[in-house]
Formats: structure tokens, sequence, C-alpha cells
């Protein structure tokens, strides 16, 4: 976590600067990919200003985060391994519902397919491997975890990690005008919902009048 | 407006891409072989990134439904103008009811068609290209369909041009890529290394705008293929379990967890995505200071490519 709070941090230093050259940044766990346009800076004095933002690199150095609330229907029906890892578990499911919907978690970044988040946080009771063999396809939607991590798959995809519940929301959208919902940084709870509000919040979501709840 | 007749296997709407959001998962995507790209539009006088098709191995058949110039540059495919041969690398003017063909290509995969005002198509996130995985920009998120329309910007002043035949990009024989080492090039063995820089690889069938899949001499792993999970660059050279390449491209997933010996150098994406299936291609190491010289070189001979006027 700190490894990848320094990542973030260098990222939001090297945006706020304005480094020159820098044309884009994409933050992971442990690693900064920068892109820079060589023709404008050279390899060795842009590797000597990063290598001193670094070092600036800490928790002050960002802004406070966004808190983001994801509500999230747990049933078997929408997340096909809520049983299954309760048994893995070795708990009832709904003290697997309350202890997930009961953690706070951090987006370290957005990778693999579009929005998607890579998020910790979850109580050490719920540290479950991933599946041998990934599913073919995941529903979009769908809330999961895997090893220590939280993910939620935003368009249809293959997924290894377990299917816990599915939410109303759409972390991409390809036709909105911010077509991502989560950031890296973002800090996210789930809401826990039932069936009907499901519906109606996918009604609603849908028909492009429902917000998400975003502090 | 442009007429989708035949729209060929997968042609799409690309302009210059959408920088800036792959801290989101959303790739650049754009034209595989930018230089053509940019050559079909300056022959239609539009602006170096204005929205055009790229075709994949076989073109596409599209009727004007009014005057307008295009232009087809890329991949060396056939080209008819009302079913009888007319030039690539060169301006063409078509009346209201004109058919362009484009054929299977003989050498090259990816080509492109400029129509004088772009093709207006709505941007997303500022940019029209297409993302196909995404269903983002371009036409609905997609490949073009039969019986499409294409709208169109305004056009410019018309110039008849060609591009000279000593400019045109060849791509037959067996290409030598240059790649950076690394940046997890410390995972292979010394023969892995020894065999990724001393064979040739083959062009598989399922390489797309996402990666050109290769199959040649397996690169041995020192200790496992899997990273945590970091940024994947274009060009980048992803070797999973099997030890077979994969080099990432314009609709490259924004980050994985396979390490990656090497990147190949920019000025050589569009010769991997020129390479055919069946094609073999070879890499040459060089460092970054070379790589760097290499690319102003390379840059300072397409900026001395002039457009010829023609009758």
């Amino acid at each position: 976590m700190e490894v990848n709070t320094r990542v973030r941090a260098l990222e939001y230093l090297i945006a706020h600067k304005a480094v020159p050259g820098v044309l884009e940044t994409v933050p992971t766990y442990r690693a900064l990919l920068v892109y820079y346009d060589p023709s404008i800076v050279g390899y060795d004095v842009l590797c000597g200003q990063l290598a001193a933002l670094a070092e600036q690199a800490t928790t002050t150095a960002m802004p406070p985060a966004r808190e983001v609330e994801v509500p999230c229907c747990y049933d078997g029906e929408l997340g096909a391994d809520l049983e299954a890892a309760a048994r893995r578990l070795a708990m009832p499911v709904d003290e697997l519902v309350r202890l997930h919907a009961g953690a706070e978690y951090l987006v370290y970044f957005i990778g693999f397919t579009p929005g998607l988040p890579y998020m910790t946080g979850a109580p050490e009771r719920l540290t479950i491997p991933r599946h041998d063999t990934p599913r073919v396809k995941v529903p979009a939607g769908s809330v999961a975890i895997g090893g220590i991590q939280c993910c939620i798959y935003p368009v249809e995809s293959p997924g290894g990690f377990w299917l816990l519940g599915r939410t109303p929301l759409r972390l991409y959208d390809p036709d909105a005008p911010e077509p991502i919902l989560l950031k890296p940084g973002d800090r996210v709870r789930f809401r826990p919902i039932e069936r009907r509000e499901f519906d109606d919040i996918t009604a609603r979501v849908e028909a492009r009048v429902f917000r998400p709840v975003i502090r | 407006m442009i007429h989708v007749l035949d729209p060929g296997p997968q042609t799409t709407v690309q302009d210059a891409g959408r920088g800036g959001h792959m801290r989101y998962g959303i790739p650049p995507s754009g034209p595989v072989d930018r230089r053509s790209f940019v050559l079909a539009n300056r022959l239609v006088g539009n602006p170096d990134g204005a929205a055009a098709l790229e075709f994949t191995l076989l073109g596409p058949r599209l009727r004007a439904e009014a005057p307008c110039s295009v232009a087809v540059t890329g991949a060396d495919a056939p080209l008819t103008l009302n079913d009888a041969p007319t030039p690539a690398w060169t301006t063409l003017t078509l009346a209201a009811g004109d058919v362009v063909k484009v054929g299977a290509a003989r050498s090259g995969v990816r080509g492109y068609i400029a129509v004088a005002g772009g093709i207006d198509v709505p941007p997303a996130l500022g940019s029209r290209a297409t993302y196909l995985r995404g269903r983002m920009g371009g036409l609905h998120g997609r490949a073009l369909a039969r019986d499409d329309r294409l709208p169109l910007g305004a056009p410019p002043t018309l110039r008849r041009r060609t591009v000279p035949p000593a400019a045109r990009p060849q791509w037959g024989g067996e290409p030598v890529l240059h790649v950076v080492l690394g940046p997890q090039a410390d995972r292979f063995t010394a023969e892995g290394i020894a065999a990724f820089l001393g064979s040739t690889y083959d062009v598989l069938p399922q390489s797309d705008r996402m990666g050109a899949r290769l199959r040649g001499a397996p690169i041995a792993h020192a200790r496992g293929h899997d990273i945590i999970s970091d940024g994947i660059a274009l060009g980048s050279v992803q070797v999973p379990g099997d030890g077979q390449p994969i080099v990432l491209l314009m609709d490259r997933q924004s980050t994985g967890g396979y390490t990656k010996i090497a990147t190949v150098c920019s000025f050589d994406i569009a010769r991997v995505g020129q390479a055919k299936p069946g094609q073999r291609l070879r890499f040459t190491a060089v460092d970054v200071a070379s790589a760097h010289r290499l690319l102003r070189d390379s840059d300072a001979a397409f900026a001395s490519v002039e457009l010829q006027e023609i009758a």
C-alpha cells in the first residue's frame, strides 16, 4: 500500500507540475509508466526530474481522496460464487456480506479493461485463492474477490475472481461524456441492496438519470 | 456522404487517437501505420489527424453520394474506380455515384482511405478513433457494416497530388525491428534473450489491433512468467508462459501481469502492423540513445516527403 501511495503521489506531482514532454502516465501497484516525447525531453534529463519528484511523493502531496458509494446486490443469482465463497471461507453468507460491505476499499489503479478498479481493503478473513480455471464470461457489474483483492468487472470479460454480487452502476459507459466511474486513489464502500433496488437503479442508470453518491 | 456497399472484414474509422486515458484503462487506438494514414489525409487536403478509414487485409467497396476526393494508402492492394484500375497514393476525384473498390492486400495488412473533409462521426473523449473492444468512438463503436452511411466534414480546396514512388513504404520481406530490451529482460535466461534476438518469428493470423501474436523459438523465462501487473507501452513485447512473444499495439490493454522482454521502437510499429500472417520478423536490440537517434532520422526522412502535383 505504501509503495502504491508513492506511485500515485508521483503521478499527481508530474501532472501538477506539468513536467515538459510528459504525455501521459499509467499507475499500477508498484510502478508508474510515463509516456514522453523524446523530441521535447531527453531520457536522462527526464529520469533526473522524475527521481527528484519521487523524493517528494508522499500522501501529503496529494489532494484528498474521493469517496464513492457502490450499491451491490449480494445474492446467489447475481453473484454466482456467493455461497461457494462462504463455504470456502467457512462462514455464513450473511457474515461474508457483512464483512465485505463493512470494509473500505482503496482503488490502487485502473487496468486490464476500461474502468476496472484493482482494490484492497477487505478484512483478512476474506482472503481467498483465485479460481484455478478462470470463467470465460463474467457479467458486467460483477463484484468479486480473489487473493486479498476486490474488483468490479466493468464489461463482460473473462475473470478468475469469486463473484459475490453485482452493482447496477456502470463503471464504463463508452457513450457517456465521462465514461469512467472510479479513478485511481478513490475510496470505495459497498452498500448492500435488495434485488428490487438493484432493478430500480438499473432502470435509472439505463435512463441516465441515476447519480452515484460521490463525496 | 459515403455509402458502404461492402465493408470488408474489418474497416474502422480512425483518427490520431485519444491520448491521456490509459490511466483509466482506455487505450489510444488510432492508425497502426500512422505515416500512411497521414499521407492519405494530406492527399485530400485534410489535417494530418483527420478521421479516415483503416481497412484490414481486404478493402471495402464505397460509393460517393456526392462529389468528393479520396486517397488510398498503406497496404499494397488493387484499387478500382468504377471497375477500372486506378492508382493508390494519389488524389482521386469522385463524381456522385462513383464506386471505389479496394481489393485484397498483396503486401501489408492495413490500408487507409481518406476522404476530403474527414469522416464526421461524433468524437468520444475528444477522438473519432474506433476502440472495438470498448465499443467506443468511430461509427457506433464498431467496424463498418454494409449500408452504413458515413457523414463527411466540409471539404478543403481540391489539389490533385501523388506520393512520389520512392516515398511509398514497402511491406514485404523479413523486417528487422529495433527494440530496447526491458523492462523485465532480467526475467529471461541468456538463451531466451539469444533466441529472441537471434531467430525469426512468424506473424500469426490471430493478430489484431490489440497486438501482433508471433510464433518461433520459445523464449525461456529465468524465474516464472508472472509479474506484479504494470503498465504496457506501445510496442511492449509480452512473453507469457508459452514463450511466444506478443507485440502490443494501438488497442492494447493498459496494464498486464506477463513479463515484457523488450519494447519495439515507435518508428517500427507500422512494420509490425503491416506484416502479414505468415510473414517473418526479426528483432535487433539498440540502446535508448540509439533508438532516439534513429527516431529523429526516421522523422526527418518523413518530414522531407513532398507530395507532387499532378494534372
